[in-house]
């Protein structure tokens, strides 16, 4: 474990984004914003970023590859280009977690490697949430606030910030600012417990997750309980976008004139035109496209992983969805013992 | 207020002279409030809510409401009251279906969590309604910008839209069965942007398939994940058309008679 005073801190970050791009939290216009790194900026260390750290390793629209024809010969052009390593720095317990989700998905065979590749040159240093949102609903989900996952961990404490590596790339990654910090005993920061204490006492932090899991298909697929909880949907797919852990594309091409330029982007299970077929979307209402984003969420994600939920308590879908529907009120009602 | 509210409905629905209820439904935390429909006084008892978190404009779900059939309740805040109207003389809803309860209204907020505290809506701080901040005033503020500014100024809004379509979905005058921008034949499907210009085109075309029926609600703007203060495009178009057409000449009044727009504002290439 190594600690630097806070004071200190800037100079930690010039050093790091003079080896590699680092982008953190910053608040700017009353929204926060992974943002890249450049001094004097008001960063955010309490509360959580409006859109998730998901867009550096799965962007909202990226290219694939372009296709060109000259006569009759079609000619396929890699656009790939070698990525650069970068730094997440205050990434939060919940959405560190969200990119095992992320990697369960993208990294189980067949490997995708465009998404491979930017984990691969990624590093992720969380942050723990000494001040947690009145949103945040971790705990509901096994997740531990203070003492989160990530390449390297990170904690303020009083003046002190401390930093843990977690991964031998994390070791490796934290060794190069080993001038800029001096070590520090593991037990150094107090109080972890009432890191816990303030997360346990949330409003939504009690949410029972106990009756979801993957073998309850039958119990919440055809309850009319669906109807009244998507009366009110747009089909907007905000709660999908900005959740950490929805991982849906499509894949477009466009015509240029003289080819093609593939392009991948976010998909929504909230849309008309997801996962269309020859005879169109299987999901012809929005009450079954609202239920399979919950349900995936709840059941089906964890029936295939063991039983680990596709949820990771952030809060995004309740703050952000523009008619205030959101998965603990979709939980509270599909739990209720009546 | 609410209790009132409740009581009414709950005697339009004892006497059959409705068989459900479109309000404002509590959440879990005080202000996560969501559109509902109500179908027995019970339901209202327990979940009903009137409050300053009640921003969302009821009218266009009475466009799905009206093709399940019976008749409905429905409140309407005076903002609401012009989509409502718009929708009846569009044919996309039933006015006989329909049980209109006009509510007053002192504003609509939404609340930030991180700085805990409530935010009036972008909307009412211009509203008709109240006469502190007149219709336009927001408009004539980015007109008296430079037009570099104006480009500035709406790129830094726009560039951070994701394209989620909240705006289009919420707005009551976007009640296409298929809007073009979701038919990926049209060619302007855009659900992947090549670039950030395609997201800026979106707005204008859509403020453009708009322009003479927008009703100026603010759902728009209220609904925007990411805060684009887009009905400014809609009050610019609405200011433009009032000042060529007179107060209440909307496009969708439409003879034969009426005059070209360069008879009115000048201008034109006329043959
Ligand atoms: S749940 Fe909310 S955010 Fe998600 S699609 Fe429906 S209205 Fe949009
Ligand atoms: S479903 Fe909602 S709370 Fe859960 S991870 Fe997604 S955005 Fe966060
Ligand atoms: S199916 Fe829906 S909920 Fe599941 S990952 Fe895809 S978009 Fe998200
Ligand atoms: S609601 Fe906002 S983010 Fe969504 S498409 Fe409209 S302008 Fe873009
Ligand atoms: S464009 Fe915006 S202000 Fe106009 S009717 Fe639609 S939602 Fe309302």
């Amino acid at each position: 474990m190594r600690k630097l005073s806070l004071v200190s801190l800037p100079l930690l970050f010039a050093a790091i984004d003079e080896r590699m791009p680092l982008y953190l939290p910053v608040r700017s216009d009353g929204r926060v914003e992974f943002t890249r790194w450049m001094g004097g900026q008001d960063i955010a260390f309490t509360g959580n970023t409006d859109r998730s750290a998901k867009d550096f390793f799965f962007p909202q629209s990226e290219e694939l590859m372009r296709l060109r024809r000259e006569g009759k010969r079609v000619e396929v052009l890699d656009t790939r280009r070698e990525a650069e390593d970068f730094v997440l720095f205050g990434v939060r317990p919940c959405d560190v977690k969200s990119f095992d989700i992320l990697d369960s998905v993208f990294l189980a065979g067949p490997v995708d490697s465009y998404y491979a590749t930017r984990r691969e040159h990624g590093v992720v240093v969380s942050l723990a949430c000494h001040l947690p949102s009145s949103t945040c609903f971790c705990s509901a989900f096994g997740i531990d606030a203070a003492d989160p996952a990530g390449d390297v961990a990170a904690w303020l404490a009083g003046d002190t910030l401390y930093l843990r590596a977690n991964t031998e790339k994390g070791e490796r990654w934290l060794a190069a600012y080993d001038t800029l910090t001096e070590p520090s005993d593991e037990n150094a920061i107090a109080d972890l417990q009432q890191i816990r204490d303030k997360v346990s006492a949330l409003p939504l932090a009690k949410l029972n997750t106990a009756v979801f899991g993957g073998d309850k298909l039958a119990t919440f697929f055809d309850l009319p309980d669906w109807e009244s909880l998507s009366v009110a949907c747009l089909g907007c797919g905000t709660c999908t976008f900005v959740c950490p852990t929805c991982q849906c594309y499509d894949i477009v091409d466009f015509y240029t004139g003289h080819g093609i330029q593939r392009l991948r982007c976010w998909d929504s299970c909230m849309y008309s035109d997801f996962t269309k077929m020859a005879h169109g979307n299987p999901r012809t209402t929005q009450r079954e496209r609202f239920r399979q984003r919950f349900m995936h969420k709840l059941v089906y994600y964890p029936a295939e992983h063991e039983g680990v939920f596709g949820c990771v308590g952030c809060g995004r879908c309740l703050r952000k969805c523009p008619q205030a529907l959101h998965i603990a009120k979709v939980m509270r009602t599909l739990g209720k013992e009546d | 207020m609410q209790n009132e509210m409740i009581a009414n409905v709950s005697a339009l629905l004892a006497d059959g002279k409705v068989d459900r209820v479109l309000g404002w439904k509590r959440g879990e935390l005080g202000w996560d409030v969501s559109p509902a429909v109500f179908h027995t006084p019970r339901e209202l008892q327990q979940e009903f809510v009137y409050d300053r978190y009640c921003g969302a404009n009821l009218s266009k779900y009475l466009v799905a409401e009206c093709r399940k059939g019976g008749r409905l309740a429905i409140f309407l805040k005076p903002c609401d009251r012009p989509a409502f109207e718009l929708l009846v003389k569009e044919h996309r809803i039933s006015r006989e279906m329909c049980h209109v309860l006009e509510v007053p209204c002192s504003g609509s907020y939404s609340y930030d969590p991180e700085a805990e505290e409530d935010r009036l809506d972008i909307r009412c701080a211009a509203c008709e309604h109240a006469d502190a901040h007149p219709l336009h005033k927001q408009v004539e503020d980015i007109e008296a910008m430079t037009p570099a500014e104006r480009f500035a100024f709406w790129q830094g809004e726009l560039s951070r839209c994701i394209r989620c379509n909240a705006c289009r979905n919420a707005c009551p005058a976007c009640t296409c069965e298929s809007c073009v921008f979701d038919n990926p034949a049209s060619g302007v499907a855009q659900k992947a942007a090549t670039n950030s210009f395609e997201e800026n085109l979106f707005h204008i075309i859509r403020a453009f398939h708009v322009a003479g029926r927008c009703v100026d609600c603010g759902e728009c703007s209220r609904v925007c994940p990411q805060h684009i203060p887009l009905h400014l495009l809609n009050r610019k178009l609405i200011k433009e058309l009032r000042n060529a057409y007179g107060e209440d000449a909307s496009l969708t009044a439409f003879c034969e008679t009426d005059p070209e727009p360069s008879d009115v504002i000048g201008g034109g290439n006329r043959a």
